[in-house]
């Protein structure tokens, strides 16, 4: 297990150091990478001083190794448009993304899944249907649209909430988080519902369609043979087998939340990172967008690794067995 | 084929949902000769005309049975047009990618060995990448413009069309009748076009329904966050952008219709694309 | 006389599919006693396993009890619900399916499997549970209880997985297993071990068993009393030394001559002729007389049943005693 362990951290350094290769080559070969480090308008001797203060007249093998060295010390560059390293700026914004991530990972994990295993269990009674009806919209319909349809509707027509921004926050660890405070909450449950639609629907159709097989199979009928209650059946036996594919698409799904907050904090204008990126893309502010990359590679990694492990905790069979 | 039609017919929203997928692209493609204005010859557009309620009549003479948008253009025309560019996006993109992608599964599975390992980690690596942050970065990179964007789009999909076709052929490889046909001298090629590509299509047309989807939807999200096509050409997510900050105050039309057309759209893809995949699949058949 | 422990009379389940509707048993009758082993023997699409649902009550849909009575222990089973079949399965009537790989949950281990099965009847705590399946296992021959528990179903070979599941069965000591086709999957060797287990654990405790299979071999090393089932109908029944030395219907004598054992080394294997017609399509009267080399236009009609109570064949030209 612990061989296990070590062997795929390891992989996930060397695919974060593929990572960081890919994201050098496309920000510093493709396009002119002076752009990334000074702003367009700068005269013509800064231009030559930063030239060579970067190295950039150095063969590119140097300068990838000179940029993975400012890498590991945490030196992404200074933001253009703000003047903050861009380290700084990402990890301010960051808070406010994992809050909006987490809540709405949460609702889809917490509604989602018992609706699912329902419309698995009784697929043909017309609270699944209605169930699987409403997933086929959560699914396909584009994220901003609603965004813009909860807006119109609770904010505009019903005033029942804010139509954007975040809410006041309460300090831990020296980081502000909003959903602290009750106001706080008020602001967040129209982006974090946005966000965790897609997810949600996902994580019904997954459910239920895990759960449909699984009730057919002779695991469940030797369950019901001994007596076992429906319930326990779905509580114990089904809720395990489907955990494994979900934990696959929830840690998978979880990269694609982040990813998809950008859409999101943009409609909401939600302080986060992903605001952070469009922003930097429209002006134009090439060191956060690297820093940005980076930082999602290094998440991506990370998030591979836990789901990597949790499904070695969840299916035994992975695990060296001892043969009787 | 016939009896796929009937069982298909049976399922009422699926039939439903093919009939406007099908109204939809025969509108697009009618949309020259329906619309009564062209949304993209920036001399059509007077401002007099801007952000009028649906059923006004205009400067040219006809009714905008879906009011205008900022610029004064006819929503009803801006919208078929949109349309059209959705459509095109996203068929050539999901082409494209349906191509690349199937070509490499069946190369990994045919070919194996270290070559089949590499193609197969690149491809499981990329479907852990959300596909609107890789369009994302590309746009930025590439700048703006109908080919960037396909680029784009056909990068975040191949990856789906990769591994179907990959599962696919590997198990088809293992059944009886490969070994059959391999035992015969017909070359690789052949057996390959003849006789593996066809057991492997019911799965990727599945996939190719829904990745269809996706790029018009991927698509219409990048408009909307401005990286998509210049702003003459507005394409669907273009439009709602563009009446976002409209809704405020009332003036919903300018963004709520365009967004009905895109979700029509895309849910009639995803039922048929669900029908498809439901009668394909031999598992959930009684 | 004690009153018999199962009395199934005229037992009909049926099977609504779209292209008709399938008569998966077509009037069944028979009795079990106390601490009997019945063999119920048919080839495949007989009705034997779907006598074996109907009786637990756990037929999937599109089937259902179409008719008929199952009295267990003097209480009628027909028409009762879920709910309180739910409360007999498992504590008095108990089964035991053919592949013991896909009946148990590879994520869960043994002791948790077995220890929900006990707490599904009666609040038993967790530490008594696990103390019962203990019991249980090394009652099936499984050794190293203990340890075993804490183990999962992949680390034990085939004929262990059954003899879990065999286990299952008994932990709350039922009057009635049903036990469908459980060593068709496993290796012949394994086979006559659990057949051999099976036989001597259910007359130590006393319970009724009715072994579900397709070869008559194994029926007839383990049971009292045979069934012989043909699409959906009984057509032989009676003491197993009786029926294999004597078959009264030609199908159970087909049965019989198809057995390699029965064959002389270097002769072709016997068959009977023609192959099981599809259940949607059946003929009026003995459902045999298409493939039946004695067949008379009297066949066509409802055969009755002849012979006595104990052996007996739903023939109008039963085969005569062997000389």
């Amino acid at each position: 297990m612990l061989g296990y362990i070590i062997q795929r951290v390891i992989q996930s350094g060397f695919v974060m150091l593929a990572m960081s290769a890919l994201v050098f080559l496309g920000v510093y070969a493709i396009g002119n990478p002076i752009d990334v480090l000074i702003s367009p308008d700068a005269t013509q001797d800064i231009r030559e001083a930063t030239i060579r203060h970067y190295g950039l007249d150095q063969p590119l093998w140097r300068q990838y190794l000179a940029f993975l060295g400012r890498l590991l010390q945490g030196d992404l560059g200074r933001s253009f448009v703000l003047n903050i390293p861009v380290l700084h700026l990402v990890l301010s914004r960051l808070p406010a993304t994992l809050e909006l991530a987490l809540t709405s990972v949460l609702i889809g994990a917490f509604i989602g899944i018992p609706l699912g295993i329902y419309a698995g269990y009784r697929p043909e009674s017309p609270v699944s249907k209605t169930i699987m009806a409403v997933s086929v919209l959560g699914f396909s319909v584009p994220t901003f649209w609603v965004g813009l349809i909860l807006i119109l509707t609770f904010a505009v027509n019903l005033d029942w909430l804010p139509a954007g921004d975040r809410g006041p926050t309460i300090e831990i660890f020296g980081v502000g988080w909003s959903f602290l405070t009750w106001d706080g909450l008020r602001f967040l449950l129209l982006p974090a519902l946005n966000l965790s639609l897609f997810k949600l629907a996902m994580l019904i159709r997954l459910s239920r369609a895990g759960t449909r097989e699984i009730m057919l199979t002779d695991t469940v009928k030797f369950a019901r043979a001994a007596g076992l209650t429906d319930f326990t059946i779905l509580r114990r036996h089904v809720l395990r087998l489907i955990s494994i594919p979900l934990v696959t698409v929830f840690g998978l799904e979880f990269g694609s939340t982040l990813a998809f907050a950008v859409v999101t904090e943009t409609i909401f204008s939600w302080p986060g990172v992903g605001k952070l990126i469009i922003d930097s893309i429209t002006s134009l502010d090439r060191p956060v967008m690297v820093g940005y990359l980076i930082l999602v590679a290094f998440l991506f990694v990370t998030i591979n690794l836990v789901v990597d492990l949790t499904y070695a905790v969840l299916d035994p069979r992975l695990r060296r067995g001892r043969r009787v | 084929m016939a009896q796929f039609w009937r069982e298909y017919r049976e399922n009422w929203i699926a039939t439903l949902a093919l009939a406007v997928v099908l109204l939809i692209v025969a509108a697009a493609l009618a949309a020259p000769l329906i619309t009564p204005q062209d949304p993209y010859d920036l001399a059509n557009l007077n401002l007099r005309d801007a952000r009028r309620p649906p059923g006004f009549v205009g400067s040219g003479g006809y009714v905008h049975w879906l009011g205008t948008d900022a610029q004064g253009r006819d929503l009803f025309s801006a919208i078929l047009y949109g349309l059209r560019i959705s459509l095109q996006m996203g068929v050539a993109a999901g082409t494209v990618a349906f191509g690349i992608g199937t070509s490499l599964g069946i190369m990994a599975a045919n070919i194996g060995g270290k070559i089949e390992q590499g193609i197969m980690r690149l491809v499981d690596l990329q479907l852990s990448f959300p596909a609107i942050l890789l369009a994302l970065v590309l746009v930025a990179m590439l700048g703006q413009g109908r080919v960037p964007l396909i680029i784009a789009l056909v990068t975040a999909q191949y990856a789906y069309f990769a591994r179907t076709a990959y599962g696919a052929a590997t198990a088809e490889r293992q059944k009886d009748y490969i070994e059959a046909v391999r035992a015969t001298p017909l070359p690789g090629r052949s057996i390959v076009l003849r006789h593996l590509l066809p057991n492997c299509m019911p799965p990727l047309i599945v996939v190719g329904t829904v990745q269809i989807a996706n790029a018009i939807s991927l698509e219409a999200t990048l408009s909307f966050l401005g990286l998509g096509l210049p702003p003459t050409e507005p394409s669907l997510g273009m439009l709602i952008a563009n009446g976002f900050q409209y809704m405020m105050s009332g003036r919903t039309w300018i963004s709520v219709y365009p967004g009905i057309a895109l979700i029509l759209l895309i849910v009639a893809i995803n039922i048929v694309g669900d029908q498809l995949r439901d009668q394909f699949n031999p598992r959930l058949r009684r | 006389m004690t009153k018999a422990l199962l009395q199934v009379r005229d037992l009909r389940t049926h099977f609504e599919t779209r292209a008709g509707t399938i008569k998966a048993v077509d009037g069944i009758s028979f009795t079990l006693e106390r601490g009997e082993i019945l063999g119920l023997v048919g080839e495949s699409g007989s009705g034997k396993s779907v006598t074996g649902f109907s009786l637990i009550g756990l037929l999937d849909p599109p089937g259902r009890i179409a008719g008929g009575s199952v009295m267990f222990q003097g209480q009628e089973l027909v028409g009762r619900s879920q709910a309180e079949m739910r409360k007999l399965r498992g504590k008095r009537i108990a089964m035991i399916f053919q592949d013991p790989a896909a009946t148990l949950n590879p994520v869960l281990t043994i002791g948790q499997q077995m220890a929900m099965a006990v707490q599904a009847h009666g609040g038993t705590g967790q530490g008594a549970a696990l103390a019962l399946a203990e019991r249980s296992l090394a009652r099936v021959g499984i050794p190293d209880a203990a340890i075993r528990l804490n183990a999962y179903p992949h680390e034990f070979s085939g004929g262990m997985r059954q003899r879990v599941a065999i286990a299952i069965a008994l932990l709350h000591e039922p009057e009635l297993i049903i036990a469908d086709e459980p060593t068709t999957a496993l290796d012949v060797s394994i086979q006559a071990q659990i057949l051999a287990e099976m036989k001597t654990l259910a007359q130590e405790s006393g319970t009724a068993l009715i072994w579900i299979s397709h070869d008559l071999a194994i029926v007839s090393s383990l049971a009292d009393r045979v069934i012989v089932l043909y699409l959906g109908r009984i057509v032989e029944f009676g003491p197993v030394s009786d029926v294999l030395r004597a078959p009264l219907h030609p199908y159970t004598r087909g049965l019989l001559d198809s057995l390699p054992a029965m064959a002389d080394p270097g002769q072709k294997l016997r068959q009977i002729p023609g192959s099981t017609p599809s259940p949607l399509h059946m003929t009026p009267g003995c459902p045999f007389a298409p493939r039946c080399a004695h067949a008379a236009d009297l066949c066509r009609s409802e055969p009755p049943a002849v012979g006595d109570q104990h052996h007996g064949a739903f023939c109008h030209h039963p085969l005569p005693a062997p000389a």
